[in-house]
């Protein structure tokens, strides 16, 4: 363990330790031997070109995939959980580990209140004494439930969609739905949040919004925050720590200033002797990894 | 007037037990996207549950008929439950990873083991209930013809209002419906989210079947005969109500349940008793026809 924290380039505490992660799909490895660490109150980034396996290292963290190989610590002041043995519901219960999706996912026919709702469910169910003082509309559930509306409308607020409380959630714009897609994570009330490209398609205003709520997320809930992301506007101006990925393997670990100097960072994005033209977006982050300063 | 009155009580009294039990089949395809063929078979182990209660409960000399009448309710929904919860954990959970057709022809197995288990243990014979609640008012008189509806059918209706109302209050407001509803629209996602999806799913087997086992007491009292094959037929029928009404809307299996057993009643009044399922079962194929996603039912959306 002592390794991987030795690589945190910052001196927070270490939140999210992973050792060694590998994940293989028949004879195609996706992950190949990656440990890093995520520091608490802190904004790790994952980069890396597409295919790195970035979304991977997701899907092992929340259950989704069992690591081949791997062991992935949640270091909790309360104690330390192992997320590759965990079931996959239990992560958010009981880890607290939150995430959100490149492609959306949202239950779009429930109310935009509602979807933040049934991110507090397991609060919800213990005082509805599992559903018998539900339905019986008993104090003990009313009170519950009277506090889990008002963290959603705390988070609709800060996500600017207290107006849309009541439309269905598939009807909102897509940057609404991205900012509602965090704002339930957050009802989940985790110690760390998984944002899979949270900026992608949004415009600039907006992605400089995000950046603001990120940011204040960060200062005012006290969580780790790891996040994946090809929009290096982004990725430079509020993280405090990034992890590269590349076919997998991890090339380059370090604070943003490292990681915009490193050769082998830029190599990946440029490709190694290739003569042909690189691709729209790549050129476009490689230009911005090295303007932005 | 009065025949139609008449016809419209009957056909409301069987609506809701249709009803009842089409809430069982349009749920579990709402949440997991399969039909539960063995659900009407819930339906007859409900009924069978009630009469060997009621039985018992005569044996030990018990005979304060409102009370028995709760006994019975409370030891078929709980007996009935807990085989719907069991139906689910052993023939469709180890299934749920698998290809969409696996649970289904579990679902028809199960139905095949349920109806043969109860014929092995209880016979094959009909089994007779001496009717328990008796009496009723006139509503109506005129030529001789009268428009009478029993207590038992009263009792029947209102308690199926009361528990549909329980139910939609359930589904709409409970943290319970609500990881149902989640669940229903992205399995996944609602995992995430800390919802336990299996435990969810399982309640549904179990809602469901409690709602069944009201109807199979329902039936008991109303017929005053049940077998081990009642099942298949009201199970076919409550899916038609179900399809009808839009299947996977909860309201719409209210009403198709209704629909259907009014249909029943009228065709059956003004036409041929014989051909009453006829009746029942053409609508499920006109509906399928020009309707497929029944009356309340949203077109399924692919997703990409």
């Amino acid at each position: 363990m002592s390794e991987a924290i030795a690589m945190l380039p910052t001196d927070a505490r270490p939140l999210l330790i992973v050792e060694h992660l590998t994940m293989r799909f028949g004879g195609l490895v996706a992950i190949d031997d990656v440990s890093f660490a995520a520091g608490d109150g802190e904004i790790t980034a994952i980069i890396g070109p597409n295919g790195a396996g970035k979304t991977t290292v997701f899907n092992c963290l929340t259950g989704f995939y069992k690591p081949t190989v791997g062991r992935l610590t949640l270091n909790r002041p309360d104690g330390q959980f192992l997320l590759e043995q965990m079931e996959g519901f239990r992560i958010p219960q009981l880890a607290g580990v939150a995430r959100t999706f490149q492609n959306i996912r949202l239950f779009p026919g429930m109310s935009v209140l509602e979807n933040l709702i049934v991110a507090q469910h397991n609060k919800l169910m213990r005082a509805s004494g599992f559903t018998f003082a539900g339905l019986l509309g008993l104090p003990v559930y009313r009170n519950a439930e009277r506090k889990a509306v008002e963290l959603a409308r705390y988070w609709l607020d800060r996500v600017n969609l207290i107006e849309q409380a009541d439309w269905e959630a598939g009807n909102l714009p897509y940057g609404g739905q991205r900012r509602l897609e965090i704002a339930r994570a957050m009802c989940t009330e985790p110690v760390l949040l998984c944002l899979d490209e949270p900026a992608a398609g949004l415009n600039p205003r907006e992605s400089a919004e995000l950046n603001e709520l990120l940011l204040s997320i960060k200062a005012e809930q006290k969580i780790g925050l790891l996040l994946i992301e090809h929009d290096m506007s982004v990725v430079m101006g509020i993280s405090d720590h990034i992890v590269v990925l590349d076919y997998g393997r991890k090339i380059a670990d370090g604070t943003p200033e490292e990681i915009r100097n490193d050769p082998t960072v830029i190599r990946a994005y440029l490709g190694e002797e290739e003569e042909e033209a690189l691709p729209p977006e790549v050129a476009q982050d490689l230009e911005n990894l090295t303007k932005s300063d | 007037m009065e025949y139609f009155v008449q016809q419209l009580i009957n056909g409301l009294t069987l609506g809701s037990i249709y009803g009842l039990i089409a809430i069982g089949y349009t749920m579990v395809y709402g949440i997991i996207g399969m039909i539960n063929f063995a659900h009407g078979d819930i339906y007859m182990i409900g009924a069978f549950l009630s009469v060997i209660t009621f039985l018992v409960l005569g044996t030990i000399g018990f005979t304060f008929i409102p009370l028995a009448l709760i006994i019975m309710l409370l030891i078929s929904v709980v007996l009935t439950a807990a085989y719907g919860w069991t139906v689910e954990r052993i023939a469709y959970r180890p299934l749920r990873g698998s290809f969409r057709l696996a649970p289904l022809i579990s679902a028809i197995g199960m139905s095949i083991f349920l109806q043969n288990y109860v014929q092995l243990l209880q016979g094959a014979r009909n089994k007779p209930l001496q009717p328990i609640i008796s009496g009723g008012v006139v509503l109506m008189e005129k030529d001789g013809l009268t428009a009478y509806m029993s207590y038992l059918q009263m009792v029947i209706i209102v308690l199926t209002i009361v528990l549909m109302a329980a139910f939609s209050y359930l589904i709409a407001k409970t943290s319970l419906g609500r990881a149902q509803r989640a669940c229903e629209q992205d399995r996944k996602m609602a995992s995430l989210l800390g919802v336990n999806v299996d435990r969810t799913i399982s309640l549904t087997f179990v809602i469901g079947a409690a709602l069944a086992a009201v109807a199979g007491l329902m039936v008991t009292l109303y017929y005053g005969v049940i077998d081990f094959f009642i099942g298949f037929l009201a199970g076919i029928k409550a899916f038609t109500a179900a399809v009808l009404g839009g299947i996977g809307s909860i309201t719409g299996a209210m009403l198709g349940g209704v629909l259907i057993g009014l249909i029943e009643a009228f065709w059956s009044a003004y036409f041929s008793v014989e051909y009453k399922d006829l009746a029942a079962f053409s609508v499920l194929v006109l509906v399928l026809i020009f309707r497929p996603t029944g009356l309340l039912g949203k077109p399924e959306i692919e997703k990409v």
